[in-house]
């Protein structure tokens, strides 16, 4: 006969037992900062050197990862404590890449705001200008000139491509095509100036510069990146539409462009304006096969035409007796050419919100 | 029995010949223009391989003596670009695929992407005025203290724009399409996968070990192989950042650098005529195969993972 014990017990709650509370972390963190800083801090005094709160951030940083690692292994075992480690290591990383990101825009936009606002930047070219003064207004047309152009060319092409690859392409061609795009979306950018120089080279002779060779340099880089945005958005379209569509008697033809392109029309336009904001900051092939220069010049088919990354570059790496009126000039472009592709992001992001279809969800 | 009916065929309308032999015509061009690429630089390529080396910039003994360090730089600028990027990759990705509160996760990736819209050149301009003189004195910190190290041997740079700040930019630059690749994959890791490692006990990174890392795997690889390739064929940030040598040295912090053929033929092709010309067209076409191979071989990994899992 054994006795039962029916006494109450008091014993702590199972599920939280052994377990460290939630608040913990983010004391840990907090002391450790606190430790670190002063610590910092201190030998800033003592030596009578600068406070530096970059390296001490770091050094707290560091020191609540170890501290947090530690104390959850006496308290909740290995397991736990490696989870915690973990944990950490991946904030760390999304932390650590937010950096760069906010050092530079921060950087471009207080080394460019006051070049940019100065009222010559957008007014003037550089013909003739020795030091402060000048403007972009060159580059900045040769930009637009040359993207236009390149867009000219690549959306026909990339749309038709998509359009095969989604309405007509079986087989072997349509493998190769997707194959081959996505190994377009890799070229590097030089590569696609110089194929296009030694194209022209054919035909213009040696030493060739005009800026239609630069939207072909661009086209290059742009129609694979039509091809996929499109292609994927033009798979979204429901087939029964196409098939209401093929009930009624209407041609494929027509399915295809009074249906299947209207459906998708938000997406494309998205898929359209994100790559000419890639293709818009492209430096390289434009400074191969486009050239650079000081004067203003409406006509791509001759001479040199500048455009804004090749002139941030130039500004930057051949500055004259006055260079730092060269390197403001370089940031203020660099914030333009931000700028410019912030403003056709948001119009994609934009388009896509409020125009793309509801598909019945 | 009667016979079977005949098949009614639709009309052929002009249109539609018209419509899809547009598009069958878009389609081909694009095996023409790469086709183009590849025809056109090698036949600008061929001069370079039979004029008198002492017409080459630095007068080097040979075509490949010039060739051999550019190589070497391009290659360890990425492998040292990816060195950095891909744990910090990864560890974004599962961030924001496991970790991240779930509304928030889709704006956290946004902002990452954000990375990837600003033009190279704005990272050359950072890079070069910017990150390299303020990491210039953790240079001259490593070399003093580690210098035993071969990879820190003195003397150290003194404007810090050294191959080891390059590839903090390029890592920079290629953490947007390593951690966007990756968090969709991760992010197609069955439930029942993680729900029955967590149902076993496992703590969110045993789960993450055991579930999430094994089915992502193929995906990551060519998500990294992909970063490769953008980091061996990023120009004007190596063209900004870099003071050039024509060496091959494995030094992080010195003045004397191996630079990269995109950056080499930045720098030296407006200034360049003649033969020395077909030269920088030859080494382009050297970059252009090792690319092509390197992304070939990921987007090869890719489609072959699409048929089982219906990720990409």
């Amino acid at each position: 006969m054994t006795a039962v014990d029916n006494s109450p017990r008091t014993v702590v709650n199972s599920y939280t037992a052994g377990k460290l509370p939630r608040w913990m972390p983010g004391v840990t963190l907090a002391i450790a900062l606190l430790v670190s800083l002063g610590a910092f801090w201190l030998m800033s005094m003592a030596d009578g050197g600068e406070f530096n709160w970059i390296l001490a951030t770091i050094v707290g940083a560091v020191l609540f990862v170890a501290a947090n690692w530690f104390i959850a292994r006496l308290v909740e075992g290995g397991r736990q404590a490696v989870n915690r480690l973990v944990t950490s290591l991946v904030i760390a990383a999304f932390v650590l890449a937010l950096i760069p990101l906010v050092w530079l825009t921060l950087t471009v936009v207080v080394n460019g705001t006051p070049t940019l606002m100065n009222g010559t930047f957008l007014t003037s070219s550089m013909r003739n200008v020795v030091g402060a003064g000048g403007g972009a207004l060159h580059a900045i047309v040769g930009t637009l000139l040359i993207t236009g152009l390149a867009a000219v060319i690549s959306i026909p092409v990339g749309l038709m491509t998509a359009v095969y690859l989604v309405e007509y392409g079986t087989g072997k061609m349509a493998r190769a095509i997707t194959f081959l795009v996505d190994v377009m979306t890799g070229i590097p950018s030089i590569v696609a100036g110089l194929a296009t120089y030694a194209l022209f080279a054919l035909f213009f002779g040696e030493g060739v510069r005009m800026g239609f060779a630069g939207s072909v340099a661009l086209s290059i880089l742009m129609i694979p990146v039509v091809v996929r945005s499109s292609e994927e958005i033009m798979r979204l379209v429901p087939n029964e539409l196409r098939e209401a569509s093929y009930a009624l008697g209407v041609p494929k033809w027509r399915t295809i462009t009074k249906v299947v392109l209207p459906t998708s029309v938000a997406g494309i336009t998205t898929g359209v304006m994100l790559s000419i904001a890639r293709v818009i900051g492209e430096t390289a092939p434009l400074l191969i096969v486009a050239g650079f220069t000081a004067s203003m010049n409406y006509n791509p088919f001759s001479e040199r035409m500048m455009s804004l990354p090749v002139f941030v570059y130039t500004q930057y790496v051949s500055p004259g007796t006055d260079a730092q009126a060269y390197f403001d000039r370089a940031w203020a472009g660099a914030l333009t050419l931000i700028l410019i592709v912030a403003l056709l992001n948001a119009i994609a992001r934009i388009v896509s919100h409020y125009f793309s279809p509801k598909l019945g969800r | 029995m009667t016979a079977a009916p005949a098949r009614i065929t639709a009309k052929r309308r002009l249109g539609d010949t018209l419509f899809s032999g547009a598009a069958l015509a878009a389609g081909g061009f694009i095996l023409l223009v790469l086709a183009g690429v590849a025809i056109f630089l090698i036949a600008q390529s061929i001069p370079a391989f039979l004029i008198d080396p002492a017409e080459i910039k630095g007068q080097p003994d040979s075509f490949w003596q010039y060739v051999g360090p550019l190589v070497f730089g391009t290659v360890w600028a990425a492998a040292l670009a990816l060195l950095i990027a891909v744990p910090i990759a990864l560890g974004i990705a599962l961030f924001i695929s496991h970790y991240a509160p779930r509304r928030l996760a889709q704006g956290l990736g946004y902002t990452i992407d954000l990375l990837a819209a600003v033009p190279s050149v704005v990272y050359g301009l950072w890079g070069a005025g910017v990150l390299a003189p303020s990491i210039q004195p953790a240079y001259v910190w490593l070399v003093d203290n580690l210098g035993w190290i071969p990879l820190f041997a003195p003397p150290v740079s003194g404007t810090g724009r050294t191959i080891l700040t390059v590839a903090i930019v390029l890592a920079v630059m290629i953490l947007p399409i390593i951690t966007a690749l990756s968090r969709e994959v991760f992010l197609q890791t069955p439930k029942l996968h993680e729900e029955a490692a967590l149902a076993l006990g496992a703590t969110r990174w045993e789960m993450i070990r055991m579930a999430v890392l094994p089915f992502g795997r193929p995906g990551v690889i060519s998500a990294i192989m992909l970063g490769l390739g953008r980091a061996l064929g990023e120009t004007m940030a190596v063209a900004m950042v870099l003071s050039p040598a024509a060496v091959i040295s494995i030094v992080l912090t010195g003045p004397q650098n191996p630079t990269t053929i995109p950056a080499n033929i930045a720098l030296n092709y407006p200034e360049a005529h003649g033969s020395y010309v077909n030269v920088l067209i030859a080494t382009g076409l050297i970059l252009f195969v090792i690319t092509f191979a390197v992304n070939s071989a990921a987007r090869w990994a890719i489609a072959r993972r699409k048929d089982f899992s219906g990720a990409n």
